[in-house]
């Protein structure tokens, strides 16, 4: 079983406070799997995450964000907040079990409540080119997001190409997006979130801005 | 109780002594000790079920040998569950945690709703003197039979002094 390490905490928690997680543990995290998997196979298409969690999602993250942490985290998978989602930690590391990362770098999911304050892309782990898996996953709560409007994108799962509008997102995430795609196969996955709507932009995705 | 008392780190030092008792307790209690107690509540709460009971796995580590170092001894199965306690207003009041040896969600779950029932101050000092009292008693008695079987079975050694 795993440690913590001296750059991990454990969440504080009143447990009285908690909201509940998903209603039905099992078939929920699997459907969602399936959303998640299938959001990431087509890069830029906003799919809806059907929620059904049984409480409130912690604000200020919203159902989509909470049911990819309730599904794609646990032990191993270190998570960091950003400061705007940090009243989140009680939630998470009960219902996931997952450790904090407190420095970015540290982390395998990221969460982003306020992309505005989004940290330079850089300073998550990236990976190595023995192992790329060893990065970080973000998942950004942003104010919009709609198809075949905004940034062009290409690469697998893109039949020619499709577009990708995404509110609420400083405009230098496209250009470190843009930078990181040479370091591939090293990089981050993205998967942009609203309200209970959800698009992938993982690292093999190429953009043009 | 919280994540780290499962992984079988130490027990969480901020624990009120008299809440790590009646844990130990109502986890060391049979399921049926438990379900007639819960029958035999007058008015029962309002819950709902914050972690449903899951089994799993915890390392049990002792102290064995002259140095002392906690070494792992194996694992154990292991079933856990959380409720929180619902008031009338529709608030959450209390959460309890239930952590018991084996299989058994029920138990589990009846031990996190007895947890808490007796962090509640209008219903702790009943249930403290009835329920708990009642169940530690023969588990007390049964621990120092045990005690007394194995102390019969100690053998002191050592050695006489040679002769001139």
């Amino acid at each position: 079983m795993t440690g913590l390490t001296g750059t991990q905490r454990s969440g504080s928690a009143d447990f009285a406070r908690l909201e509940l997680g998903f209603a039905d543990p099992v078939h929920d995290a699997q459907s969602c799997f399936r959303t998640v998997l299938d959001a990431m196979a087509h890069p830029g298409s906003v799919t809806l995450l059907q929620g059904s969690l049984a409480g409130l999602p912690p604000a200020p993250l919203g159902p989509a964000a909470i049911s990819i942490a309730l599904t794609l985290c646990d032990i191993d998978t270190p998570i960091w907040l950003d400061p705007a989602s940090a009243a989140a930690d009680g939630y998470l590391t009960f219902h996931c079990g997952a450790p904090l990362a407190i420095t970015p770098d540290e982390a395998r999911f990221a969460f982003i409540a306020d992309a505005a304050a989004l940290p330079p892309l850089d300073t998550f782990a990236l990976g190595s080119d023995e192992y790329p898996e060893r990065s970080a996953t973000l998942v950004i709560e942003v104010s919009g997001l709609v198809n075949n409007a905004g940034i062009l994108l290409h690469g697998p799962g893109i039949r020619d190409e499709t577009r990708l509008g995404v509110a609420g997102l400083p405009t230098r995430f496209w250009a470190e997006r843009q930078a990181l795609a040479e370091l591939f196969p090293r990089g981050l996955d993205v998967l942009f979130v609203c309200d209970n709507k959800l698009a992938a932009l993982p690292r093999s995705t190429r953009i043009e801005i | 109780m919280d994540e780290t008392a499962v992984s079988g780190r130490s027990a969480n030092p901020e624990m009120p002594l008299a809440r790590r008792r009646w844990l130990a307790v109502l986890a060391k209690a049979q399921l049926g000790e438990l379900e007639a107690a819960w029958d035999a509540l007058a008015d029962k709460p309002r819950y709902r079920v914050l972690r449903r009971a899951e089994a799993g796995l915890v390392m049990l580590r002792g102290r064995v040998g002259g140095t002392g170092q906690p070494f792992n001894l194996g694992e154990m199965t292991m079933t856990r569950a959380a409720v929180q306690l619902v008031g009338a207003d529709g608030e959450v009041s209390h959460a309890g945690f239930g952590h018991v040896a084996g299989r058994s969600a029920r138990h589990a779950e009846l031990v996190a709703l007895f947890d808490a029932l007796l962090q509640d101050p209008a219903r702790h000092d009943a249930l403290a003197a009835t329920l708990v009292a009642l169940l530690a008693a023969p588990q007390q008695a049964a621990k120092a039979t045990q005690a007394a079987k194995a102390m019969a079975t100690k053998v002191d050694f050592f050695t006489m002094v040679r002769g001139e």
